[in-house]
């Protein structure tokens, strides 16, 4: 397989401008022509489809939730990032740019960030322009925040609810082209197969979530915006129907998934409660700004009432360990060493499985000092949340927090026209790799999935077909189209006829989640992840036999659908156990622990300062390693250091 | 982080599809801890249906973190269950007894066909923001966003009412099934923003209009919507609503009749 990223050359503050005059168009009145399927409709899908429906192309997307407002891009909290200036602190492209890179560990492509960071302020003023409520200051102008330890105040909110927000802008701009006709919309409908037809992505196959009935779709090309694969843990902040299944068909019909390993574990979320748990929720990574992290000293203190222990006897192991930081350190060393402590027999709260596997986060001091109308203006609405979900309020007993995966930065590989390995078929958002490297910095989740839904897909998609101009009709009934219709009835059939059915697909998932988040979490090492290699296939072969789904295929049935998802993931998390395992390094969300020094993730330039893009090859035991050799012209390798 | 553990008498209404008139079934669900959440009380019972080889009861749910506005259902006779400002996703067990009986209903409106059990049909909704509740702005031909300023109270009042998150609850609340209060929020969102003012005769009078073509109700003042609605959202909205629509029609440029999609 050749991976060749197509990054324009030259300076790269005109890499992007000098790429679009070079590429090719389609005229306006032969945009009608082309049907471009676009899979998602999150911040990407959404706003790739109404910009391309506007544009003037046939468009067909599709969701698998009842509604396009629905896409988990709803659920994000904090903000989003833009290099606007407006606060007068010295922000620019270039220093967004430069954080990005850097915050992302040395491991992305530095031509994608920078064009990320340029288009950054274009997306502010569409969403303005949409009527999204921004915070305001009091002249009227927007406000900001910063975020996330950045230096610089560039964090555009709309309380905490910015991913709602901005979610909500493209969806009514889809509306808008579902209502003009140029968008054909179809909810309940997941995405199980890719067509693929003389080299080229043509067309989906998907299952209707109402009738269970199984259809091709056929287009020109295929754009796939169909989110992250964290739910590969069962537990994450994911909702609970994102999937991995689109991309996973996909890479199996040939587009390379980069960087599995690479994945984002929060530290500030609500810990398990017991075996049932279906989600965890996630807690604004702002209340470490005022709470301060800690744990008892002594083990058999883990049972007793927080209020009860003495000052001295609470370990703040983030202040001790990173004095300079504190309990503002990075989310992956916060993550890792909550892991640590509880590791060692300190975690508190409820006992799952055998373990206490919490940390105290701790407002008693902030209320001293600021008094509790401020804290409660500050984090009202959070505390709120907390005390709904665990019955305990904040203000009277330290909050408990535990790790939890938020966000996966690997995905498919696509070049910086996002397109993937097989011609005709793009990713944007979560679901490509593109933007994050390693580890991706707050508020830049939202800016990413906006930046490739309004701005590059539109343009690239226009220049693919420009440069193919005129595909062959595709008919329903050619074998392609058939063979993959028929393989789908076939998975189907075979997922609802299990030889010998006992447990619904949660068991399976639930155990699956568990070797992952155990051996493939926040920390790794060599055994641990061998041992995943071998107990995975094991369960996947288990789950094959042993899963039972009742009712029937041909109906609304959505045990059928959790059990689709959950056999991509036993997949998908093999090769996330591979990669990990290839990776010997530590970097960003990758942390193994035979590469670190005094504590710190040591990277190795040297030997990985590489995209791993790994190649399907029949077996998913055995897939082939591509690498995509990464050259940093601009932002030189250091080390991240927080002591 | 005190628990207990529950036995409840769960009476779920089941309907195999559309066409299917539908009944209740009666369920036991024993030792739920009061940690869990109530769609987590339902996995449970769902789990155990399946094992022993009966259809699991379907309802609707996503995010379970109370933004995506999919989950909803009728818990005792109330939209979304006992809790105030809480969804369905986001209510814990810790608000029930021992020994409890709980009913489960799906929304019920003429608006919102069952499609099975506790699921329904909400594209109606789709429908209304889609005849007119957006503002026509050309992906990349944006002004510059600090060009117009907007009043932090206007911004903040947008915010209020752009915080709805469509789950319908006002909707199943209402006994005219109304839509009144989806519809005006986003109304209201739109026509409090300056960049809003260009399509506000004909966003209200269009939106109104699918709300009627969609067979919801007339608002008649109740006000159980606003009870209902885990986000808050003002019986305010819908005085403005009615305010717009009468504005529109004093405004219009041109006649009403010719202007009808």
């Amino acid at each position: 397989m050749e991976l060749r990223s197509n990054e324009p050359a030259g300076p790269i503050e005109h890499r992007w401008e000098k790429h679009k005059e070079a590429s090719k168009l389609v005229a306006p009145a032969n945009r009608r022509k082309y049907t471009v399927i676009v899979v998602g409709s999150g911040l990407a899908g959404g706003a790739a489809a109404a910009s391309l429906g506007e544009m003037g192309y046939n468009v067909k997307c599709f969701c698998y939730q009842d509604s396009a407002r629905r896409a988990h891009s709803i659920a994000a909290q904090g903000g989003i990032n833009a290099a606007k200036n407006y606060q007068n602190d010295g922000d620019s492209v270039y220093r967004l740019f430069y954080d990005t890179v850097k915050g992302g560990d040395f491991r992305s492509r530095e031509s994608n960030v920078y064009r990320l960071a340029e288009l950054s302020v274009q997306i502010i003023d569409q969403a303005v322009a949409q009527g999204v409520p921004f915070a305001r200051e009091y002249g009227g102008l927007l406000g900001n925040r910063s975020f996330g330890g950045a230096q610089v105040s560039r964090t555009f909110y709309a309380r905490g609810q910015t991913g709602q927000q901005l979610l909500l802008g493209a969806y009514q701009a889809l509306s808008r082209q579902i209502e003009a006709g140029t968008v054909e919309m179809f909810a309940r409908t997941e995405m199980l197969d890719l067509i693929v037809h003389e080299g080229r992505a043509r067309g989906i196959v998907t299952r209707c979530l109402k009738t269970g009935k199984v259809s091709p779709h056929i287009a020109d090309m295929v754009v796939l915006c169909t989110g992250g694969y964290g739910n590969v843990f069962y537990l994450s902040t994911n909702a609970k129907g994102c999937n991995c299944t689109a991309a996973w068909r996909a890479h199996r019909h040939g587009a390379a998934f980069a960087n599995p390993c690479y994945t984002q574990i929060h530290p500030t979320c609500i810990p398990q409660a017991g075996s049932y748990q279906s989600k965890l929720t996630l807690m604004s990574e702002s209340l470490r700004n005022d709470g301060r992290v800690w744990v008892p000293r002594k083990k058999e203190d883990v049972t007793k009432r927080p209020e009860d222990i003495p000052e001295a006897d609470r370990y703040y192991y983030l202040e001790e360990r990173y004095p300079a930081f504190g309990n503002l350190v990075p989310r992956d060393v916060a993550s890792r060493n909550a892991l640590y402590v509880t590791n060692d027999g300190l975690g508190v709260g409820l006992k799952v499985g055998g373990e206490r596997r919490g940390v105290y986060l701790d407002f008693g001091d902030a209320i001293d000092r600021l008094g509790e109308q401020t804290i409660r203006e500050r984090y009202g609405n959070l505390f709120e949340m907390y005390e709904r979900i665990t019955g305990d309020s904040p203000y009277e007993t330290p909050m408990r927090i535990y790790p939890a995966t938020h966000y996966t930065m690997g995905g498919l590989w696509v070049d910086y026209n996002l397109e993937t390995t097989i011609p005709g078929l793009f990713a944007g958002g979560e679901a490509n790799f593109s933007d994050h490297g390693a580890n991706r910095l707050g508020a830049s989740a939202l800016m990413q999935g906006l930046a490739d839904g309004y701005f590059v897909l539109p343009f690239t998609v226009g220049n693919y077909l420009g440069e193919v101009r005129s595909l062959p009709p595709l008919a329903q009934d050619h074998a392609d189209v058939r063979q993959a219709v028929e393989a789908v009835e076939e998975r189907v059939r075979k997922l609802m006829n299990a030889p010998d059915p006992k447990y619904p697909p949660e068991h399976f998932h639930r155990e699956l989640g568990m070797i992952i988040w155990t051996k493939c979490g926040m920390s790794r090492n060599e055994e641990g992840l061998k041992e995943a290699l071998r107990e995975i296939p094991k369960l996947r072969d288990q789950f094959w036999r042993e899963v039972k789904i009742t009712g029937v295929g041909a109906e609304l049935n959505q045990t059928l659908e959790r059990a689709g998802r959950v056999a991509d993931f036993f997949e998908l998390g093999e090769l996330m156990c591979l990669d990990a395992l290839k990776r010997q390094e530590s970097c960003g969300g990758h942390f193994r622990e035979e590469y670190e020094e005094n504590g710190e993730a040591l990277r190795d330039d040297e030997h990985f300062s590489y995209v791993a893009a790994w190649e399907w090859t029949g077996n998913p035991g055995e897939p082939r390693l591509n690498q995509e050799p990464l050259t940093f012209e601009y932002v030189k390798p250091t080390k991240r250091s927080y002591k | 982080m005190s628990e207990e553990l529950l036995n409840l008498t769960l009476h779920v209404w089941r309907q195999d599809g559309p066409n299917d008139s539908g009944r209740f079934e009666t369920y036991q669900a024993n030792d739920i801890t009061t940690h869990m959440s109530f769609l987590e009380m339902l996995d449970v019972v769902n789990e155990e249906l399946i094992e022993k080889g009966e259809s699991p009861i379907a309802f609707d749910h996503d995010c379970r973190e109370g933004i995506c506005g999919t989950c909803g259902m009728v818990i005792n006779g109330v939209a979304h269950g006992p809790q105030k400002l809480t969804t369905a996703c986001q209510l814990h067990m810790r608000q029930f007894k021992d020994g409890d009986a709980i009913w489960l209903e799906p929304w019920r409106a003429h608006g919102f066909p069952v499609l099975r059990d506790l699921i329904v049909d909400r594209t109606a909704l789709d429908r209304i923001i889609q005849a007119g509740g957006y503002i026509s702005i050309r992906t990349g031909s944006a002004p510059e966003a600090n060009e117009l300023p907007v009043a932090k109270e206007i911004a903040d009042k947008a915010m209020d009412a752009a915080e709805c998150i469509g789950c319908g609850a006002c909707v199943a609340a209402c006994p005219n099934a109304s839509a009144s209060l989806f519809t005006a929020a986003k109304i209201s969102h739109l026509s409090l923003l300056p960049q809003g003012q260009a399509e506000r005769q004909d966003r209200a009078r269009k939106m109104v209009a699918q709300m009627d073509a969609e067979g919801f109700g007339g608002c008649t003042n109740h006000g159980e919507c606003e009870a209902a609605c885990p986000k808050g959202v003002s019986l305010n909205w819908i005085a403005r609503m009615n305010r717009e629509l009468v504005r529109a029609m004093v405004k219009a440029e041109t006649p009403i009749e010719s202007r009808e999609r």
